[in-house]
């Protein structure tokens, strides 16, 4: 056996989403806190059973219109009113109307700049590697698998104990996930 | 025909299903990831990308010699300023729509039948988004100045005009290719993965593994991506609604005869709703035949998009209904004359006819199931439909700018060979993108038809979801 500390965590894989769901809630149940499922498509219901309830995202995407709406409009009352303001007939320099379009085209902007650069992000993204890609089976995780990974790093993790818990679940294979590529995985 | 009404059973054509329950996960990430991955690049992809790349070489003389000799290539002059440039905009602009309102009004409205047409439709809004900026960019004449219009501190101490409709259209429309480029690469990351993953020669793996940014599909990524998914539907639908009601602002906040009407936002939008639907249809039609993907594209799809075009050609009808009623009862003699002009003696008549033919009369054909369901019948309305709308800018530009104020002012517009060869160039623009795209990604989105196979399943048998699974 490995000596552990080179160990990612275990990874379980199910073939089918109910499964790998109530798998992932008895693995709450039994006091594990650190583990992540993977699909090949959002799976209702799923990112609760594993203990994520909230994201910041709507939150990031609200300051990034905000900050859009008031950039976008302080940009074009500054170059009319104060930097550049030409009186044509009388007019009022701050024509609030005619900004009305710029600052919404630069709220959409902004929140959606927000919504698609905060997803990446929370989720840690770009990410070119990650011990799960050791385990050459993890690919149908994009296609057809149902992956439940435990980790190491969780203070109920223990990788007999743990292996011994994941077989009570049902899973097609268990598979021990390395940290680092040398030392390349081996089904259980 | 036998075959449109077995997938439309009488009973309630929105019982039909949408997917084939007999798919699995496996088949249709296999049927859809193989056009890219293992099947051989066939001999019509190479006709046709060969015939979008001799088209894109006209493009690129025609801006050769623009940017050399300058605009008077064009037939553009004082009156007629906008010809076919700003008209190959709006109608770029145009067909661009019909992405956005599939990708995200459809998202909004839980429509599911957008899931297989959603990517290309997406596509489709990308490229004929660069196709549009082309024009305005080579209307410019000083087409390397381009950035004069842009808010950036010069020495000059100058900004662009703020309360210009031409400046508010550089900000919708940059905002609108940035949307719409980021809601189509965020869809694309879990099916770059699967790429990825399917891929069997390393340079694939390698390319489709940079794009997928390390996707792995974990449930909180997955759960932060719908929200982020969402939020962007929900921003892209005002922003597609504001993108051709700044493109009519153009017009509209003019005082040319013709152009200062209060209906054109709604019904420019609109008209590019049921333009951009043509376009889908005319893109779908083929490439379904093409890939085998009749079951993926059903009828049931073209019947909803023909409906669609029904609808919104109707509130284009209505347009030009109220367009010209309010010329006379507003009674302006300018307005009025310009009215008689475009509809009965003046030079582009014809043109007006035409469109009314193309667009209005023609197009009550789709009240009928029976042409509805005709494949063949569509195609060609489609393009019917495509070619009525261009005329549609025709007449609106040119008849309005050269027959304005003062009769000492009136000239008349016909377009010079770099005018069509810019035009014919951006489509080869966008068929040769298209046919990369076509080659190179999944037109169909993989995971939202996974998605897909599992509530068909949970329908159909609410026990044995395992019918989803298949073993390799």
């Amino acid at each position: 056996m490995k000596p552990a500390h080179r160990i990612y965590g275990l990874l379980a894989e199910f073939d089918r989403p109910d499964v790998l769901l109530e798998a992932a809630r008895r693995a709450r149940e039994a006091g594990y806190t650190r583990m992540e499922a993977y699909t090949p498509f959002p799976v209702h219901g799923l990112a609760a059973a594993v203990g994520f309830h909230h994201t910041k995202l709507p939150l990031i995407v609200l300051v990034g219109g905000i900050v859009g709406a008031v950039g976008g409009f302080f940009m074009q009352w500054y170059a009319s009113v104060v930097d550049y303001p030409i009186n044509i007939g009388g007019r009022p320099l701050n024509s609030w109307p005619a900004f009305i379009v710029i600052t919404f085209e630069l709220t959409i902007l902004c929140a959606g700049l927000a919504a698609v650069l905060g997803m990446l992000a929370l989720n840690g993204l770009p990410q070119p590697y990650h011990p799960l890609f050791n385990i050459p089976r993890f690919e149908v995780a994009s296609r057809t698998g149902f992956f439940l990974s435990l980790q190491r790093r969780d203070p109920k993790f223990d990788l007999a104990e743990t292996r011994r818990f994941l077989e009570t679940l049902s899973p097609k294979a268990i598979y021990e996930v390395p940290v680092l590529p040398e030392a390349k995985a081996s089904a259980a | 025909m036998a075959d449109a009404t077995s997938h439309l059973p009488a009973a309630g054509e929105g019982n039909a299903p949408i997917l084939d329950p007999r798919y699995t996960y496996a088949s249709v990430t296999e049927k859809i990831s193989s056009i890219v991955l293992t099947r051989k690049t066939g001999r019509g992809w190479i006709f046709g990308f060969g015939i979008g790349f001799l088209l894109l070489m006209i493009m690129f003389y025609t801006i050769g010699m623009v940017l050399v000799r300058g605009v008077g290539l064009f037939g553009i002059n004082i009156p007629v300023a906008w010809g076919f440039d700003i008209l190959n905009f709006v109608w770029w602009i145009g067909i661009g729509h019909a992405g956005t309102l599939i990708s995200a009004i459809l998202l909004l409205l839980k429509q599911e039948w957008r899931t297989s047409i959603n990517r290309f439709a997406e596509a489709m809004t990308l490229f004929a988004v660069a196709c549009a900026g082309l024009f305005p960019l080579m209307h410019l004449g000083r087409v390397p100045k381009f950035y004069y219009i842009l808010p950036y501190p010069d020495t000059m101490g100058l900004w662009p005009q703020f309360r210009s409709p031409l400046v508010w259209d550089v900000f919708a429309v940059g905002t609108y290719f940035t949307i719409s480029l980021l809601f189509w690469f965020i869809g694309l990351i879990p099916d770059l993965a699967t790429l990825r993953d399917r891929s069997s020669s390393r340079v694939g793996r390698w390319i489709y593994g940079i794009l997928a940014m390390g996707w792995r599909g974990s449930a909180m990524h997955w759960h932060r991506y719908e929200v982020a998914y969402l939020l962007l539907a929900g921003l892209a639908t005002p922003l597609v609604v504001s993108v051709h009601t700044v493109v009519s602002f153009d017009f509209a906040v003019s005082q040319t005869p013709g152009w200062h009407a209060t209906i054109f936002p709604p019904y420019f939008v609109a008209g590019a709703i049921y333009s951009g639907f043509a376009m889908v249809l005319t893109l779908a039609i083929p490439l379904r035949k093409a890939y085998g993907l009749e079951d993926f594209i059903t009828a049931r799809h073209l019947d909803n998009m023909a409906k669609v075009m029904l609808a919104t050609g109707l509130i284009v009808a209505y347009g030009y209904a109220i367009e010209a009623f309010m010329a006379f009862y507003g009674g302006n003699e300018h307005e009025i004359s310009a009215f008689r002009l475009r509809m009965l003696t003046g030079p582009y008549a014809l043109f007006f006819w035409a469109l009314i033919l193309f667009n209005v009369l023609i197009p009550q054909s789709l009240w009928l199931t029976r042409v509805r369901h005709s494949v063949p019948l569509l195609f060609v309305l489609s393009i019917i439909i495509n070619i009525g709308m261009w005329l549609e800018r025709f007449v609106i530009i040119v008849s309005s700018l050269s027959r304005s104020f003062m009769q000492s002012k009136w000239q008349e517009y016909w377009p010079t060979r770099f005018d069509w060869g810019l035009f014919i160039g951006t489509i080869g623009l966008f068929l040769s993108l298209l046919y990369l795209f076509i080659r190179f990604l999944p037109m169909i989105s993989v995971f939202e038809m996974r998605e897909l196979v599992a509530r068909t399943h949970e329908e159909a048998e609410p026990s044995a979801s395992s019918s989803g699974r298949v073993e390799e």
